[in-house]
């Protein structure tokens, strides 16, 4: 007996090691963002917002944080509205070829973003168009679309198709019972499929390096081509700015979408 | 329900439509173009013909970089195995209130941007990082150890970029075995260690094999670690990839090297296909 609790005490220690491992260069970013020295080094002497204030009239990196912010929102929006219908066939309805369409929608998680990033933009110049905005949007609705399927379709599984059987008999249209019954029930998984869509973009790096132009760059681009100089203090602030920003937003909402969600069930 | 046959291809259309013509087409156009030739004008001459695939594998240069590219993911893979399972069973059998909130601390780094997430193993391996820092002020060095720009610190981000693929793809399978097998074993005998052994590892295989496939296959994508983390050897295949393409303007050439890779994972995918079935990893990616 005693042996076994001293087992189980290892594989505590063992998990608080790793997650010490996978914490601390993260907590590194944040604390050395507040060095006041040129380079971005410990030892630390000291304690500045000054390269925040820097990091705020950096007119190219706030260029760069607002067209992030278009590109995310946008993409959630357009992934959301072309994957939730597809979610809606694939759980709802009976069809040929069902499994190999589901699993050719889902595939692209898999398919390297290098190689999607070339097979794009080779075919934006086969047709002859430049690259632009609305390219990078189309990538990026692309490469969000599996997971808001996945994320969708794993709700829709748990709905019952009672309700809305249930609806229909009582005379209502196919669409006011998606509007009333099928929507609020899977407002959640669209919500966090939306989320999940925004991250991704947010944060894309790989992929929107092949698309991305002088114009619309996003932060992680920025990022990178700010670490080619060398690793500032304000690499490091702008990276605290976006670790507080996108772990906060996903947090914060999954607060409300929970409120929200204890509001409306009696 | 009685329904119209043509509904679900209504619903369906739109991702068909935009996963068709913005992605298998193009991906056929990447296939095609590797075929083609690059004239020295920089013009790209339709052609059928195998030269950049025999250029790929004349020079040693190029297959060298292939190999690299798996023997880091093969390291990959088998790191997060060893960091990932134990903190995975840890969640399949901890009571502790505090089970939710850790879980979504090993959801955190999802949320946060991969380029920092790698860009920050340079606080801690750099010359003048925490580790050197600490060693050097502890008087146990005299001059910094170089940790950075080697594929040790490239395997470092790697990791810290799919451990969480791993954790949670282990945690799924390991939740769904009924804790109440372990308990019989116990009962008629077994020691802990051998109820594990017997019992619960080969149940949690398949999430294991999903998570050694999802690292596997993204480690060979990644373009970002070997970029910021490794040195000039270090390089690899996305990295070569992204030269020939952004760099040189060697269209025909990437598309060769790109349908190269394509291959290796399409194949190491459908084998694991064929065995376990896609689903067991859809199946996590969902939950994260």
């Amino acid at each position: 007996m005693k042996k076994l609790i001293s087992g189980w005490t290892l594989i505590k220690l063992y998990t608080i090691l790793v997650y010490v491992w996978m914490f601390a260069p993260i907590v590194a970013v944040v604390i050395l963002a507040f060095n006041p020295q040129q380079f971005g080094t410990f030892p630390m002497e000291g304690f500045s917002f000054k390269w925040f204030v820097k990091l705020s009239q950096n007119s190219t990196i706030l260029d760069a944080f607002k067209n992030s912010l278009v590109l995310g929102s946008l993409t959630a929006i357009f992934a959301t509205a072309i994957g939730v219908p597809a979610a809606m066939a694939f759980i709802r309805y009976e069809f040929r070829g069902k499994d190999f369409l589901n699993t050719m929608l889902i595939a692209p998680i898999m398919i390297p973003e290098v190689v999607l990033g070339v097979a794009l933009l080779l075919f934006i110049r086969w047709l002859q168009q430049p690259k632009s905005f609305a390219m990078l949007l189309i990538g990026h609705v692309v490469l969000t679309l599996p997971y808001v399927l996945l994320i969708v379709q794993a709700r829709l599984v748990g709905i019952k198709r009672e309700y809305e059987e249930a609806a229909l008999s009582l005379g209502a249209s196919p669409f006011q019972t998606f509007k009333e019954i099928t929507f609020p029930l899977l407002a959640p998984a669209i919500f966090a499929g939306m989320l999940f869509a925004f991250t991704i973009s947010f944060d894309d790096v790989t992929a929107t390096l092949f698309w991305a132009t002088a114009q619309n760059q996003t932060v992680p681009v920025k990022i990178f081509s700010m670490l080619r100089t060398s690793i500032s203090p304000e690499i490091n602030a702008l990276g605290a700015v976006m670790i507080v920003l996108t772990v906060s937003i996903p947090l914060a909402a999954g607060y409300v979408a929970r409120r929200f969600a204890r509001g409306n069930t009696p | 329900m009685k329904e119209k046959p043509w509904k679900p291809w209504l619903l369906l259309s739109p991702s068909l439509t935009a996963v068709f013509l913005l992605l298998v087409i193009p991906v056929c156009f990447v296939v095609v173009y590797s075929f083609w030739l690059r004239a020295p004008s920089g013009m790209d001459i339709p052609a059928f013909q195998f030269g950049n695939y025999a250029k790929f594998f004349a020079d040693s240069f190029y297959p060298v970089i292939l190999l690299n590219t798996i023997r880091v993911a093969l390291e990959t893979v088998i790191i997060c195995l060893i960091m990932g399972y134990i903190p995975a069973y840890f969640f399949y059998r901890t009571e502790s209130r505090l089970k939710p909130y850790l879980m979504i601390l090993v959801m955190l780094p999802f949320w946060i941007s991969f380029i920092i997430r790698t860009l920050s193993w340079i606080n801690i391996l750099g010359d003048s990082g925490l580790i050197n820092h600490l060693l050097l002020k502890s008087g146990l060095i005299s001059s910094p150890i170089p940790m950075l720009y080697n594929e040790g610190a490239v395997i470092m981000g790697l990791i810290q970029y799919l451990l969480p693929f791993m954790i949670l793809n282990i945690y799924v399978s390991l939740d769904g075995i009924d804790k109440s097998l372990t308990e019989a074993a116990k009962s008629l005998g077994c020691t802990e260690w051998q109820a594990f052994r017997e019992i619960t590892l080969p149940l949690s295989l398949p999430g294991v094999s999903a998570g050694c496939l999802l690292v596997f296959v993204l480690t060979c994508g990644t373009y970002l670690p070997p970029m910021i983390l490794g040195g000039p050897g270090n390089e690899m295949i996305a990295n070569l990839i992204f030269k020939r393409i952004i760099g040189t303007l060697d269209w025909p050439f990437g598309s060769a090297i790109s349908t190269i890779l394509l291959l290796l994972l399409v194949l190491i995918v459908y084998t694991y296909n064929r065995y376990m079935g896609i689903n067991q990893i859809f199946k996590s990616l969902s939950k994260g």
